[in-house]
């Protein structure tokens, strides 16, 4: 909500969003790479631990600062974040500081026991990952069981008393038909129904090809956007679909590096939680003084806050709206920055991706070696074998005799 | 409203930004833009004037933008970001 007196064309929030605040507004916090499942679509490549994660006082440190910014709240993510040991601990410090969380999990730990404690704490947020109305399309991506799971957190958080939960959903090629069916499943558990873009970032790169809405579904997206957008949260997520039409309830532009900001495990601080990459590493808040030094002093957050080019997209009459989209979704698809969305409604996005282009490989990756019990069918149809056995171990191959 | 006397939320929290300020509430957990510096200066001064008008004074806001001013406070005092004072005194002395 913006209050302003004065005429608002000439005073814009998105051009001082564009030029970058002094504390970000959508901060969210990975606290561990490690998870129980191993989604098919991770933005975050995340299954191992890494041994360099922040410790219980290097997280303490950190929400102290949080707290001296005023950022007044951080979206906790992992991995699951809710399986470091500390987690409950860094939860109530948070919140005792001033920093109110709101944490996204998969519910593994949602225990009834602890969605009553849940209830009792003001100021947190808990997010259920949901990414299919029924457990078949959901689990095909997720793992087996994981609908499970996420159904029994939600009942626990409602019977507990825990009022407004989300569910929050990716919109893939498989659930966008379940859209009904998700607004009531929230409905069913008095939550708040959240729906995101699916965006080629981690894992997500190697699935997005098969999983991302197609054309005619992009527009159903939107069309049921236009009638039900005012009772779901969407963040950033669909500000692209706006070349529809009209604009979409939401923050209509990238605000990465500049109102948007992920702080890692290991404390290296990305533009975006979707550009866990080193073209979009601005710095890492233990080497360099810490997250307020980086945000307001890294070169790459320097640039990204100074006027952008349209490039391709600059003739277009959408650009206002749809601003050409988004970069971490431009970035892994190997397309221009300053061109046009992978998913651009005008289909320039399609012809982009029809011509050579070279996808960037991922340079920060904990997914497991060693598939998990609960897989996702979709992650085990793209394990291909691997192509020479050094591909499988670093050993393979290596004779200590003939070094010796 | 503008003879009354009113003050910021105790749940709200002022940042300072390049444009004024963000406004955010604990308890309801919005956030509110106050996109110009003078704004955020009138939602300061509320709480230690008698009345409104006299905290648009204060903050430099000229006679004649006080309605527009009472318009967006009226915006702020609905999303609770600010409250109306229940003493009538003002919480400090004017000097
Ligand atoms: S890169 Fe994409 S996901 Fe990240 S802030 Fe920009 S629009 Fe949002
Ligand atoms: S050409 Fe660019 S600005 Fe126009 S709709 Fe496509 S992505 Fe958006």
């Amino acid at each position: 909500m913006t209050i302003a007196p004065e005429k608002p064309a000439q005073n814009r929030l998105v051009d001082h969003f564009e030029r970058g605040l002094d504390a970000p507004i959508c901060l969210t916090w990975e606290l561990t790479y490690a998870c129980n499942l191993a989604c098919a679509h991770c933005l975050s490549s995340s299954g191992r631990r890494d041994p360099r994660e922040l410790t219980t006082s290097q997280c303490e440190a950190v929400i102290d600062e949080l707290q001296r910014m005023q950022v007044f709240y951080v979206n906790v993510g992992g991995g699951e974040p809710t399986i470091r040991p500390d987690f409950w601990h860094l939860l109530d410090y948070a919140v005792d500081h001033q920093v109110g969380v709101k944490f996204s999990t998969n519910g593994v730990r949602l225990t009834p026991d602890r969605a009553r404690r849940l209830a009792a704490t003001d100021y947190v947020d808990v997010q259920i990952s949901l990414d299919g109305a029924t457990a078949e399309v959901n689990d095909r991506v997720r793992g087996a069981g994981s609908y499970a799971t996420a159904v029994t957190a939600l009942e626990n958080l409602a019977d507990a008393g825990f009022g407004d939960a989300k569910i929050s959903v990716v919109c893939t090629r498989e659930n966008i038909d379940q859209l009904d069916d998700f607004a009531a499943l929230a409905d069913r558990f008095g939550a708040t129904l959240r729906l995101t873009r699916l965006r080629p970032s981690g894992r997500g790169a190697d699935v997005w090809d098969d999983l991302h809405p197609l054309p005619h579904q992009q527009r159903r997206l939107y069309d049921w956007l236009c009638a039900h957008g005012d009772r779901v949260l969407t963040g950033d997520s669909f500000f692209h679909l706006s070349a529809f039409g009209e604009a979409l309830p939401g923050l209509n532009l990238c605000g990465a590096g500049r109102v948007v900001c992920l702080i890692d495990p290991v404390g290296d601080v990305y533009a975006c939680p979707f550009a866990i990459h080193d073209q979009f590493l601005a710095g890492n808040l233990l080497r360099d003084g810490g997250f307020q030094r980086v945000w307001k002093g890294s070169p790459l957050f320097t640039s990204l806050r100074e006027p952008q080019s349209a490039g391709a997209c600059s003739g277009c009459q959408h650009f206002d709206a749809c601003r050409g989209g988004c970069m971490a979704a431009k970035f892994f698809t190997g397309l221009p920055l300053d061109g046009p969305d992978p998913e651009c409604v005008q289909g320039f996005g399609e012809d982009a991706l029809a011509r050579p282009r070279s996808v960037p490989a991922s340079s920060v990756d904990h997914s497991r070696s060693t598939p998990t019990r609960n897989q996702p069918v979709l992650l085990q149809l793209r394990t291909r074998p691997p192509a020479t056995a050094c591909a499988e171990s670093p050993l393979a191959g290596f004779s200590p005799e003939e070094s010796a | 409203m503008i003879d009354e006397p009113w003050t910021l939320s105790p749940s709200v929290a002022l940042r300072p930004e390049p444009f004024g300020a963000l406004a955010y509430h604990f308890g309801s957990r919005r956030l509110t833009f106050l996109k110009t510096p003078a704004l955020v200066r009138v939602v300061r001064e509320l709480a230690d004037h008698a009345d409104v008008r006299s905290a648009l004074t204060a903050a430099g806001v000229p006679a004649g933008q006080h309605q527009a001013y009472a318009a967006a406070l009226a915006g702020l005092a609905e999303a609770d970001m600010i409250r109306p004072r229940v003493s009538a005194a003002p919480a400090k002395e004017e000097r």
